[in-house]
């Protein structure tokens, strides 16, 4: 399995991230290099394995549906780039028209 | 629509759960909180939490599984499904994809004509809510993280709807099992059930499905009708011109009856569903289920068929009663009072209705408590008062819900059944109008209708009708015969 610089070029567009040409070219180089390693387990033989999801066999770890105090407006918003007195402020996303 | 034509639609349907505390956090899922209060470090998406998930969203959906015939999964996984937006702190919602907790059901439509529908269900699975943002303010749009987390219900149906009335028809059906469990308030103006429809068309007897697109942001039960309506016909218009359906999300904008593209900056990308390592499969074995079916309760058709049953009532009536459990509630505890079935459900379905509907108000905000109303019905049967003035009492008892009991002994409003009294009102009336019992003898029968009016009116509508029939018939012929 490899991958084209297209196709990095699209991971990036999901991740958000923009990259330069020659770092378009060496992530091409590094994943196809990660890409190869984890081919050898390709090798094995997995017809009668069942998928696995979860590394550990805990199952149905719940909470009961009582509240819990939550954090102060302030300190939820303490972290943020951008804020007023009540929201989180982002870029606009969408136009106005 | 044009008969060459047939459309098919699927919906897909997001259920706010009535729980008190969100997914995967304690925090409250209070709707009117102001905002950013009700968060924490899990549905802020700070790095480290640890979700956790509420037991209460996996019985509520799966009781929503059985209500609706589906398989309840043994096993079923939450996923990650991927995407940026300012909403969604984490960059990714937790969903369920691969295995969802339900799968493979039904909800059964009645259509105009009578005949029942039986409209798949794909899957039900359970996620989280995004947050909401604000894009009216200023050059900035702002977040509101309260929502993040509250939890969903997700119900996927078939493409076995066909026109715009079936999908209306379900997505009632739908509201009505939901509130029925008391497992989400089916509020759609108050985005507490939200509804996408997939709709394509294809020529009649073709098998093969046309181009969908989905349709969003249709927040009444009316406009998702006309939505799919507007959208159906949109796509018949274009094939007839020669055109090509083009796969789009569209939003349906109610202020202008029409439907938009969707900007293609806001378009779903590319998911990159993965199981998620934080949340433990859920296990629902065999006594669970049994457990979770205890929570079932009586569902609206059972009822509506107790109801005609066993208190004799006719179809069209109970079907009314039991539209919602409340409105059935609320008739079913009135016959604690009085077991005059057939009166108590003309009072819901005529004054009760009809002030709930006029108000714009719900059935729990309805000012006269069913005691009260029983009780009224029960005077009336026992000669207490007659209808009208049961009628006359009604809208106090709306403005203050007082005991029918007391207003009509405060208020002197006790029926008149002494026949000495009534018969003095009588003749003194008959006395007073010599002209109309004239007419009376001259044959013109209509003319008891004065006399009872005017006896009504001399005892302020006090005197029982019966009686007053009865009497003034016999006085009038005695005329008759002198």
């Amino acid at each position: 399995m490899s991958v084209t610089r297209k196709e990095v070029e699209y991971i990036a567009q999901l991740a958000r991230l923009r990259f330069k040409d020659e770092e378009l070219e060496n992530f091409t180089s590094q994943l196809n290099e990660i890409l190869s390693y984890v081919d050898k387990l390709n090798e094995l033989d997995t017809e009668n394995v069942e998928p696995l999801s979860h590394p550990v066999e805990e199952f149905n770890k719940f909470r009961d549906d009582e509240l819990k105090p939550s954090i102060e407006r302030e300190e939820a918003l303490k972290n943020a780039p951008d804020r007023t007195d009540e929201f989180f402020k982002v870029p606009k996303v969408i136009n106005k028209e | 629509m044009d008969s060459k034509y047939e459309a098919v639609i699927g919906l897909e349907v997001h259920a706010q759960l009535l729980t008190d505390t969100k997914i995967f956090c304690g925090c409250s899922t209070r709707f009117d909180a102001p905002p950013n209060t009700n968060v924490c470090p899990v549905c802020l998406g700070h790095p480290g939490v640890l979700p956790v998930m509420n037991k209460k969203v996996v019985e509520f959906t799966a009781l929503m599984g059985l209500a609706t015939e589906c398989a309840i999964n043994e096993r079923s996984i939450f996923a990650r499904k991927n995407y940026f937006y300012p909403d969604l702190p984490k960059g990714y919602q937790i969903s369920q994809y691969e295995e969802p907790i339900c799968e493979h059901g039904k909800i059964t439509i009645e259509l105009k004509d009578g005949s029942m529908r039986d409209i798949g269900i794909i899957r039900i699975h359970m996620e989280e809510d995004a947050g909401k943002s604000i894009h009216d303010q200023g050059s900035e749009t702002l977040i509101d993280v309260n929502r993040c987390g509250t939890p969903l219900m997700e119900i996927v149906s078939e493409p076995d709807m066909h026109t715009a009335d079936e999908a209306y028809l379900y997505l009632t059906k739908l509201k009505q099992i939901v509130t029925y469990l008391g497992i989400c308030d089916g509020n759609m103006e108050e985005g507490s059930l939200r509804c996408d429809a997939n709709i394509s068309i294809r020529l009649k007897g073709e098998t093969k499905l046309g181009t969908k697109t989905e349709v969003k942001n249709m927040n009444s039960f009316r406009n998702v009708e006309k939505a799919i309506e507007f959208e159906i016909e949109r796509q018949i218009d274009i094939l007839e011109e020669g055109g090509r359906i083009v796969q789009q999300t569209l939003l349906w904008n109610a202020d202008q009856n029409k439907i938009i593209p969707m900007r293609s900056k806001e378009e779903a990308h590319d998911y990159r569903y993965f199981p998620d390592p934080d949340l433990m499969p859920v296990i629902v074995d065999q006594k669970w289920k049994v457990e979770i079916s205890k929570m079932m309760p009586e569902l609206p058709e059972k009822r509506r068929d107790r109801f005609i049953e066993q208190y004799s009532l006719p179809k069209y009536d109970a079907e009314i009663l039991t539209s919602s459990r409340d409105l059935a509630d609320y008739y079913e505890k009135i016959l604690t009072v009085t077991d005059d079935y057939k009166s108590a459900s003309n009072w819901v379905m005529t004054e009760v209705l009809k002030n709930i509907n006029d108000r714009k108000i719900t059935v729990a905000q309805f000012p006269v408590s069913a005691e009260n109303l029983g009780k009224l019905i029960k005077m009336i049967n026992e000669n207490i008062i007659s209808g009208k003035i049961a009628k006359e009492i009604f809208p106090e008892m709306l403005s203050t819900n007082s005991d029918p009991n007391v207003i009509v002994k405060e208020k002197n409003l006790v029926q008149i059944t002494d026949t000495s009294e009534i018969e003095n009102v009588i003749d003194g009336i008959l006395s007073a109008n010599p002209k109309q019992i004239e007419e009376f003898l001259s044959g013109k029968d209509k003319v008891i209708g004065f006399f009872v009016g005017q006896i009504m009116k001399e005892t302020k509508g006090k005197a029982n009708p019966a009686i007053v029939n009865e009497l003034l018939k016999s006085k009038l012929e005695s005329k008759r015969e002198k």
